[in-house]
């Protein structure tokens, strides 16, 4: 077992923050249950004392070094260990003759269940806090202080809690593998402001004799034990990442254009209004897609029309004449709404997007309406998703009209802004020709490419299927290019595959020329394009 | 308790409602006084004791609920006043920060 490692597996999760990293191997697997009991009661709650003492001094001492945000996370968890109220009833059960490790466990697992089950997404997330304080007074029951890793290893486990990341030293490099976790997790949401590259979901796997890693956070990749030629490749793209970002910075205030000067508009996509703050407007053409789905996740229930009106006037008024669409509420699928979505064994299949809208008008109407009103704000496209009959166009246009004519009616001011599509349903790729009546098409390529395939983008054991470069899926690129070009609309694309530098050829060579990408992928995209050559991979 | 309770309300428009920050900042600012404080989404309870994060949290009340304070104690005045304040000043906060 000692010597040289054997060259591992490589393992593909999730990617959950961006960035390559190499290092060794530091496996923070949770606490396993062996915490002696003393079987004294007035020992074991002496123990559960000095645990709370010692987690707290901790965590006090993590939040004097980390960023405000975090601090805030911090300072929460120091408000529950502190709180009488979470802790009189481990010593109940402890003065009744349990153990201060079990009692304490029993409790936080009853409030993990009892956030776990709230219909509110926010208390949801803090149920992992509450199972960061669990480990952390455990930890400190066992007596086994957790050894800080040193800097620049490659952290690997099943999970990992925010204050374990927030301990670790990152400053020289370093980076994150593990076989659960998720790239919504507070601890990715933490990797990516500190730039450590993170792969989440690779499932479990032996960490018995790992040694050395190489983290992909860009394509969810993972190598352990890599052989000399894993690891030279490894650093050459390192270097040439490097390189790009540089080059990236010449091109991000240019006008986008391939090798050979043909113009391509490069929008982005922004999912809140504060997302813009930091752009600049000049860097990119206009915002491609505006998802509208953050205000439907408010703890007040259903957002109010004005609620909505001041969201995409904020963005409209960024972008100035640029072109904004925005896509009304795409609720169902992977992001349902409490007190609108319905459940459903099918839900990639069911009531999503314009189906749930058409379902609930008095909903949609206060959408309209706010959207109607914010047009006078700028240039403003309105976006329909999941369309799949064009008669859902029609009862949209309806109702937008007849919202409009209300406003005027009203005194409001109100314009009837264009109503476009997303083409994300394989129907409508298929036979743009019976969907003219949009006044443009994007293709949402990410569910475009799950329903061609079929080829769930939930379930990491068919993702290799679901490639946007599929051969089916750039067919009905080009196919919906040509429909749209028949009947004089406009046609881009806001899905992944527009910032995946091996696809975007590939999608120029269709006829592409207007692509909505993230706004940490623009400089790298409009770099990437002015190094392509129409015809490359025609 | 024989002091008689003063009670005081405030609407809470903090955007997420009594989440972790905001209830943070509120069981602190209820500990820096010697009065038993209790707080309530309602006018008729249930009261909750305002100095626990954990009875605090466990009420969500989400944005739009009066508040209402009740104090009973030497300095029950003053944790009134500074508690609505606190609730009224959005808890110091600036631009609403809560991630996803």
């Amino acid at each position: 077992m000692t010597g040289t490692p054997a060259p591992g597996p490589e393992l593909i999760g999730r990617a959950a923050s961006p960035g390559l990293a190499a290092g060794p191997v530091v496996v923070v697997d949770a606490l396993a249950g062996d915490v002696v009991a003393s079987g004294d009661p007035r020992t074991e709650a002496a123990n559960l004392t000095r645990a709370l003492e010692t987690a707290s001094a901790q965590i006090a001492g993590l939040t004097e070094t980390v960023e405000p945000e975090a601090a805030e996370m911090l300072e929460f968890q120091l408000a529950m260990l502190e709180d009488e109220e979470l802790t009189a009833p481990v010593r109940a059960a402890i003065a009744d003759g349990a153990s201060a490790a079990a009692a304490f466990a029993a409790v936080l697992d009853a409030a993990i269940a009892d956030y776990g089950a709230s219909s509110d997404e926010y208390f949801r997330a803090r149920t992992a806090d509450l199972a960061d304080i669990r480990e952390r007074v455990l930890r400190a029951l066992s007596g086994k202080a957790s050894e800080a890793p040193a800097a620049g290893a490659v952290l690997v486990g099943k999970d990992l809690t925010p204050t374990r990341f927030l301990e670790t030293d990152w400053s020289a490099g370093g980076g994150i593998a593990l076989a659960d976790g998720s790239p919504s997790s507070h601890v990715a949401m933490l990797a990516r402001a500190r730039g450590v590259p993170m792969v989440t979901g690779l499932g479990a796997f032996d960490t018995s004799d790992l040694k050395e890693a190489l983290v992909d956070g860009d394509s969810g990749r993972v190598r352990f034990n890599p052989d000399e030629a894993a690891r030279r490749q490894h650093a050459e793209r390192v270097e040439a990442l490097a390189r790009e970002a540089e080059a990236a910075k010449t091109y991000l205030g240019r006008p986008a254009a391939t090798a050979c000067g043909v113009p391509i508009s490069v929008m982005i996509n922004v999912a809140a209004p504060e997302e813009v703050d930091a752009l600049d407007p000049a860097h990119c053409d206009g915002i491609g897609l505006m998802r509208t789905e953050f205000l439907f996740h408010g703890a007040g229930g259903l957002p109010d029309e004005d609620c909505q009106y001041q969201a995409y006037r904020k963005v409209l008024e960024w972008a100035g004449g640029r072109s904004v669409t925005i896509r009304t509420l795409d609720a169902g699928g992977d992001k349902p709404v409490p007190g609108l979505t319905v459940e459903e064994s099918n839900p990639f299949l069911g009531c999503r997007g314009i189906r749930l809208s058409l379902r609930r008008p008095e909903v949609f109407r206060v959408q309209l309406r706010a959207l109607a009103r914010a047009g006078c704000r700028g240039n403003l496209q309105v976006m329909l998703p999941m369309v799949s009959m064009p008669e859902e166009i029609e009862a949209a246009a309806r109702l937008l009209d007849t919202c409009v004519a209300e406003l005027h009616a009203e005194g409001h001011e109100a314009v009837r802004p264009p109503l476009g599509i997303m083409v994300e349903v394989p129907a409508v790729a298929v036979t743009p020709e019976r969907f003219a009546a949009a006044a443009f098409f994007s293709i949402g390529s990410n569910d475009l490419t799950q329903y061609v395939l079929a080829a769930g983008r939930d379930s990491p054991d068919v993702a290799e299927l679901g490639r946007a470069d599929d051969p089916a899926v750039l067919a009905l690129v080009a196919s919906t290019l040509r429909g749209g070009a028949a009947a004089g609309l406009p046609v881009s694309l806001c899905g992944d595959a527009g910032s995946d530098l091996a696809v975007l050829p590939k999608l120029l060579a269709c006829g592409l020329r207007r692509v909505s990408v993230a706004p940490a992928a623009l400089a790298r995209v409009k770099a990437a394009l002015a190094g392509m050559r129409l015809g490359d991979d025609g | 308790m024989s002091d008689v309770a003063l009670t005081a309300e405030v609407l809470l428009e903090h955007e997420v409602g009594l989440h972790a920050r905001p209830s943070v900042k509120l069981t602190k600012l209820a500990k820096t006084f010697r009065s038993r404080i209790d707080v309530s989404p309602g006018p008729d309870g249930p009261w909750i004791d305002a100095k626990s994060i954990v009875k605090v949290m466990g009420a969500r009340a989400p944005k739009g609920t009066v508040l209402h304070f009740r104090a009973a104690g030497e300095d029950a005045r003053a944790a009134l006043d500074a508690l609505v304040a606190l609730v009224r000043n959005d808890f110091e906060t600036g631009a609403a920060g809560e991630a996803e």
